[in-house]
């Protein structure tokens, strides 16, 4: 009770928790009427884990997309779930994002209310538990990697729920080409280094090769009490430089009304009192 | 036809140095048939933040209202104003809890930030995934065409009046290219210490 | 081709089977006429979904030596309909004796086009050069062979990105104190090179190398530049 209580407070009472549903009624019938509904923008993505003797790397390219065109150059695949732990993201973006999002602030009071450093494997049971409660309408197709007192796990974690665990992994639309070059070259017990440039391998394969990856290769290296962050770690293609001048002289655009305006604050002080404390 | 085509609009928003710039058109429309030529879609949130709202019109309408009612509440009990950062946060967080039965707007915030006045755009699609950038941000249903002009006529570290000549160019070429989008345009130019609102003489076709 | 056909929470959705002959191979060709010259952009990439399946397919070809054919959409078509062209050309020079001029070329393109009225050349097509005047020239056309002379045209992939920027930079629309000064060739090229640029940076369609031809009364040079490979 008393915890509900402190829930309340936190989140106010009249605040609804989880997904609202209040559109569906509406949008279905507008869909009905023949419009098509709108795609979310996704991460046609290239993501990428591998297992060596210290630890985990994570990989993942940086373009985001929403259909033929991409939105971002430079956006970030790889989110924080805790501190010994990180996960890579594919699919929807908003359905990665927030997902990763919820999962570290579940992990954060799990190491609270343990008074331990969390496992990866909590992390994957609340991610497939999650997912699989939406059938697959969640949809984030994610690359759970870390370090903790059981030694380096990397796990793959699909739309629906279902995982795998190996020694290296790969998802997204760029998956097959980062695959192929880690079954040419993944070794048993490989060092830091070796790793880290594997993954690289990977990753730029899929940028080169999958149009729904580009721009740069983001790694992060997770090693017993520490973590390494590449951001990026290579520019596969850099944003070119234009060779012509485009700025127009003032005055190019014609104006039909002009007004300043003098930002003012929303909150007014009508009326201000000093209070001495006795 | 996308939902988000019914109404149309098209909306652009850019950093310069020291300053930013949000523009939208005024065209409010049933698919083709236009209605309005004086349709509000840039709503001020804070003393020098704002959101751009393209999609279906009652949405935008709705979703601004709800948004004004919560910077509101955060402003009474924070006492200060909202920082675009958290703005942001809001917004994407409101969308993403319709991930099932979403609003159809695709936001487009501007502001400095109202402690250090540091400049900040940002957009976020439907259901509310945030993304940050330095250059420019863009939505709406002539997205490809503001693309294709801000790719090219973006430089950094622009001051205000290059920041208005190059926002509005890059509106005004790409509206004219979509039949959804267009009828006059309104830019704002935000810098520290005031904002300028101007509207476009644009086609009217 | 299989459709999935939703509806709504059936648990073996019913699946449909239509034949669908065309693809989308993606790629943007850009034509500006100049005074006495024209100039062709056009990028080299070939692709279907996510994948690329060639870097180097050049979306131009020499029809005369003061005409050049531009084609993207569906290659297998760009393959088939270039090949009656070439023939048609080949005829048409043993007739008369003489090169096919840019305009005789243009109304020829379209009546091949509409022949196919109801099974069409998926291609979108641009005939650029130097016509009888010799004046540089442009016409546009769709897939099912309605054209247009114009200045300045991009189709393709990327074709709504560009064509605003060339009503801008080369039409000077929306420019109200603006004086437009002659196109010069180093002008275009360099605006068709930026302008490709830009387009790589935001359609996944377009990319690799970009080439660009200009034709004049001299012939047709054609340089190649690079462009974002991801």
């Amino acid at each position: 009770m008393v915890s509900l209580a402190v829930d309340n407070m936190l989140v106010g009472k009249d605040e609804p928790k989880g997904f609202l549903f209040e559109n569906c009624r509406r949008n279905a019938f507008m869909a009905k009427q023949g419009v098509t509904l709108p795609k979310a923008r996704s991460t046609g993505t290239t993501i990428v884990g591998v297992i060596f003797n210290e630890g985990v790397v994570l990989g993942a390219d940086t373009r985001a997309t929403g259909g033929s065109i991409v939105c971002d150059l430079n956006c970030e695949k790889i989110h924080y779930i805790a501190d010994n732990v990180y996960c890579c993201g594919a699919g929807t973006a908003a359905d990665t994002e927030f997902t990763t999002r919820m999962v570290s602030s579940k992990m954060e009071l799990l190491k609270l209310r343990t008074g331990r450093e969390g496992r990866v494997i909590s992390a994957l049971r609340m991610l497939k538990q999650y997912l699989f409660r939406y059938q697959g309408h969640v949809s984030a197709a994610l690359v759970l990697g870390g370090v903790d007192v059981t030694g380096p796990a990397l796990y793959t974690v699909y739309p629906h729920g279902s995982t795998d665990k190996l020694p290296y992994v790969t998802m997204g639309s760029g998956s097959l080409a980062a695959m192929s070059v880690f079954e040419d070259g993944y070794k048993v017990g490989m060092n830091e280094e070796e790793a880290k440039k594997l993954v690289r391998d990977a990753i730029r394969a899929g940028i080169v090769n999958d149009l729904g990856s580009g721009s740069n290769v983001d790694i992060t290296v997770i090693k017993q009490g520490s973590v390494q962050q590449f951001r990026p770690y290579e520019v596969i293609c850099k944003k070119s430089e234009r060779q012509g001048d485009y700025t127009f002289p003032a005055g190019t655009t014609a104006v039909k009304s002009s007004h300043d305006m003098v930002p003012f604050s929303a909150l007014r002080v009508t009326d201000e009192e000093v209070m001495e404390i006795s | 036809m996308s939902i988000l085509e019914y109404n149309g609009a098209s909306i652009v928003a850019m950093k310069g140095k020291n300053c930013v710039a949000i523009a939208a058109d005024k065209r409010l429309g049933i698919r083709f048939q236009t209605v309005s030529c004086d349709f509000q879609k840039i709503f001020p949130m804070g003393k020098k933040l704002f959101i751009g709202l393209p999609g279906l019109a009652t949405d935008v309408q709705t979703f601004a209202n709800e948004l004004k009612f919560h910077t509101n509440l955060y402003n009474l009990s924070e006492s200060r104003e909202i920082s675009p950062k958290v703005f942001l946060s809001m917004v994407s967080n409101f969308l993403y809890q319709r991930r099932f039965g979403p609003y159809f707007i695709e936001p487009v915030i501007a502001g400095l930030d109202p402690k250090t006045d540091e400049p900040f755009i940002a957009s976020t699609d439907l259901i509310g995934c945030p993304m940050v950038t330095d250059d420019f941000v863009v939505a709406g249903t002539c997205l490809e065409q503001l693309y294709g002009m801000c790719e090219t006529l973006y430089k950094p570290d622009m001051q205000p009046d290059e920041l208005f000549e190059c926002i509005s160019q890059s509106l005004l070429n790409a509206q004219d290219r979509d039949a959804y989008s267009g009828w006059g345009g309104v830019v704002y130019v935000i810098e520290p210490n005031k904002i300028t609102k101007r509207e476009l003489k644009a086609r009217m076709d | 081709m299989a459709v999935l056909v939703d509806e709504g929470y059936q648990t073996h959705p019913t699946v449909q089977h239509r034949f669908f002959p065309y693809a989308q191979n993606g790629g943007t060709v850009v034509a500006v006429a100049g005074e006495d010259f024209s100039v062709v952009g056009c990028d080299t990439r070939l692709s279907e979904g996510y994948s690329i399946l060639s870097r180097d397919v050049s979306k131009v070809r020499k029809m005369t030596k003061s005409g050049l054919l531009g084609c993207v959409g569906f290659h297998g078509d760009v393959l088939t309909l270039t090949k009656m062209l070439d023939a048609k050309m080949k005829q048409y020079k043993h007739t008369h004796g003489k090169d096919m001029s840019c305009e005789a070329m243009a109304q020829m393109l379209s009546s091949t086009l509409y022949y196919r009225r109801f099974f069409p050349y998926w291609v979108y097509n641009m005939v650029a050069g130097i016509d009888n005047n010799g004046k540089g020239c442009v016409f546009s056309y769709d897939p099912v062979g309605s054209y247009e002379r114009e200045t300045y045209r991009a189709c393709g992939s990327a074709s709504a990105i560009i064509q605003p920027l060339l009503d801008n930079q080369l039409g000077y629309k929306n420019q109200s104190n603006a004086n437009p000064a002659p196109l010069t060739r180093d002008r275009v090229r360099t605006m068709v090179r930026d302008i490709f640029a830009a387009a790589s940076e935001r359609d996944i369609y377009t990319g690799d190398e970009v080439e660009i031809s200009v034709i004049d009364a001299n012939g047709i040079d054609t340089q190649r530049f690079p462009l974002r490979s991801d």
